[in-house]
């Protein structure tokens, strides 16, 4: 998911995603995930909402939500960038790539940069094992991930690029 | 006339830049006043070829790779667009290119060739012809032809499929609901296959999982697919609509009076819901607590009702059964290991990609004959073959055939068929660590060997690698990986020290050269 197209908590949003879900069976996770596609992170208000949908326990609902590396109870920066840390990435320079990037973000692993941009997480495999080190910036995949290369994704994070054709 | 053009459209391709290729393959041909259609295929899975743009002449497609964004113009100027082969990138026809040629794709016979979104080009190769005889079958019949077949689940767990599915068909649903689950969380580091059949052809799976849930009375199928892979998702639930649409999927399927339905369901990052049980929590919106077996997901399984649970290359093998008959499947192999597998040929390697091929070749042809040796140069020094939980093997097991039984010889293990190799420039107590620290991170934590025996297991690795009583702590944690392998509940914890064991057992020197220089160190 692209965080920046995401939108401001709203109650009324929320509980139209959570309805138009609530009869499927077993409709947490799709529950959890379409609110965190909305509002990109699941607020705690959600979790009442939800919980009193599905009739459970706000303690079973946070449960879940913990449990799942995806879901955030934080807002996070306006960019997510995962860089994968498995081993087919490691074979290929993937654990100098996520020191350089720490350094040059100046955060660690789960943190979001002070100008609230970028935040940085792991990932366990993109599945782009031929061509690693490799990261994820959105939904967009990036392979061949050296440290020049991650400098000039980040630079294009910085500001909103203009569309152009291309 | 109009000049056909194909551009890779897969994750890897993408994330080379095949998006922009395939643009700008379109601004210059507008530019030049050239008519060219750009069609977007999956990819052939020759991923340092990528991207690889495919041109149809009337002698087949000849390929230009890797192409980048630099290379469009001089294309064009070297007329590729005819096929003409006079230019640097040409690969010349790409069916002819070694690598793909000495493959034997049964399960990714389109791979690269279809548009993964058209039903048409799935149709216009055999797609749906499994599914059509199966209809005529009884579901004992299709269910026989599974085991005729000698498929093994190919998730690697390496269970008979038909034997499951047997089970399945036998068993008295209490509510009247059987259900087919597709293992798509696809978490193995080196694994991208799974991928590869959900993003560049989705219809094979639908396929697949159709005549398993014909096969043991199942209405109801459920692909779960983990949230890394955002453009299969995109392409499953596009593909699932078109099939609906086309009365492939829903009530009456083709006026069979058959009935199933399907639905993609997103996973959340979690490792550990590639493991069956594992899963179903996760589907039914629970935890990804493991669950302990028996009873069997076949006898009690999603909510509560038996239920098939298949990797997406054993579903994805199903439609080749059904139309090329069991006996075509099992004619290939090597001992118990009847068919093809899709390796999958990654980390450090100069040419990586995905090779379909019988079972029975050895790592070494895998690795070189095909892979090329690494990437980087330099020499090869360990590999490891089946994800994160499996073994790292040294060169002395590199003329092991690849096959089930001959893997667990070694105590290595096949798994999904993911091969990631390593240069010389590797530590392998620090591969040792990491096994433990993924295990840590991903361990559902229900049982205490995994959960805890892991985290004890990074701290042990850490003295052992500071040098810290290195002969005492390398028996400690040969003990922790024992307590691991006997006493977890399932593979998570039960297979994270096949990686370590083996990278103690044969590279031992990287586990003990930090023991001299500290000692070294004290004297001084």
């Amino acid at each position: 998911m692209t965080t920046s197209k995401a939108v401001a908590w709203e109650p009324v949003t929320a509980q139209a995603l959570i309805d138009d879900l609530k009869s499927k069976p077993g409709a947490l996770l799709p529950i959890l995930h379409a609110i965190q596609d909305r509002f990109s992170f699941i607020p705690e208000e959600a979790v009442a909402l939800i919980a009193q949908s599905l009739t459970l326990s706000r303690a079973e609902v946070h449960g879940v939500i913990s449990f799942y590396h995806h879901f955030r109870t934080q807002q996070p920066g306006r960019h997510m960038v995962e860089i994968c840390r498995a081993e087919a990435c490691q074979a290929q320079g993937s654990r100098a790539l996520e020191a350089h990037a720490k350094a040059a973000l100046g955060v660690d692993y789960h943190q979001t940069t002070a100008d609230r941009n970028i935040t940085l997480e792991p990932v366990y495999c993109l599945g782009n094992c031929s061509c690693g080190p490799s990261i994820r910036v959105g939904d967009e995949i990036h392979a061949d991930v050296d440290a020049t290369r991650f400098d000039e994704l980040v630079e294009g994070l910085k500001t909103d690029r203009v569309e152009i054709l291309l | 006339m109009t000049f056909r053009i194909h551009v890779p459209s897969d994750t890897t391709a993408k994330a080379r830049g095949a998006d922009r290729i395939a643009r700008l393959i379109e601004i210059v041909a507008e530019e030049h006043k050239i008519d060219v259609e750009v069609r977007r295929n999956g990819t052939r899975g020759l991923y340092w070829l990528e991207t690889l743009v495919e041109v149809e002449t009337d002698e087949g497609r000849y390929g230009f790779g890797p192409v980048k964004e630099g290379d469009i113009e001089s294309l064009f100027a070297a007329e590729f667009y005819n096929g003409n082969i006079e230019h640097s990138l040409a690969v010349g026809l790409v069916e002819e290119i070694p690598y793909l040629k000495r493959q034997e794709r049964f399960t990714f016979s389109r791979l690269g060739i279809n548009d993964p979104l058209s039903l048409e080009d799935y149709q216009a190769k055999d797609g749906f012809k499994g599914l059509a005889n199966a209809i005529k079958l009884s579901s004992q019949d299709i269910v026989d032809a599974v085991k005729e077949s000698g498929l093994r689940g190919r998730g690697g767990a390496a269970f008979p499929t038909g034997i499951k599915w047997q089970t399945v068909l036998d068993v008295p649903s209490p509510k009247n609901q059987k259900y087919i689950v597709c293992n798509a969380d696809e978490g193995d580091s080196g694994t991208f296959a799974d991928r590869l059949v959900m993003e560049c052809d989705p219809f094979m799976l639908i396929e697949g999982m159709i005549i398993a849930g014909l096969a043991v009375g199942a209405t109801q199928g459920y692909i779960y697919c983990r949230s890394e892979y955002p453009l299969a998702i995109e392409n499953l639930n596009s593909a699932i609509q078109t099939a609906y649409d086309h009365n492939l999927l829903g009530a009456d399927i083709q006026g069979s009076g058959k009935h199933f339905d399907l639905e993609v369901r997103m996973g959340a990052g979690a490792y550990i819901c590639g493991e069956e049980t594992s899963l179903l929590e996760s589907l039914e919106g629970k935890r990804g607590l493991v669950r302990a077996k028996p009873p069997l997901p076949a006898i009690v399984g999603l909510f509560g009702q038996p239920t098939v649970v298949n990797n997406v290359l054993s579903l994805a093998a199903v439609p080749f059964i059904l139309d090329k008959g069991a006996k075509a499947y099992a004619d290939v192999g090597v001992g118990r290991s009847r068919g093809t597998l899709p390796f999958q040929v990654a980390g450090n390697v100069k040419f990586g990609g995905l090779v379909e091929l019988a079972f029975g070749p050895t790592l070494k042809e895998l690795m070189f004959e095909f892979g090329g040796g690494t990437r980087s140069g330099r020499p090869l020094r360990a590999v490891q073959v089946g994800g994160p939980l499996g073994a790292y093997l040294p060169e002395s097991q590199w003329d092991t055939p690849l096959g089930y039984e001959e893997f667990s010889q070694k105590q290595a293990v096949l798994g999904h068929g993911g091969i990631v190799m390593f240069d010389d420039t590797v530590d392998m107590s620090e591969q040792a660590r990491f096994s433990m620290e993924f295990c840590v991170a991903e361990s559902c934590g229900k049982c205490t060997p995994c959960r805890i025996g892991s985290t004890r297991g990074v701290e042990v690795i850490d003295r052992i690698r500071a040098g810290k009583n290195v002969d005492a702590n390398m028996e400690l944690l040969s003990d922790l990986c024992e307590t691991m392998l006997d006493g977890s509940l399932c593979a998570m914890g039960g297979m994270t020290p096949f990686p370590v064991q083996s990278a103690m057992q044969h590279f031992t020197e990287d586990f003990v050269k930090n023991a001299a220089s500290a000692t070294q160190a004290k004297e001084v």
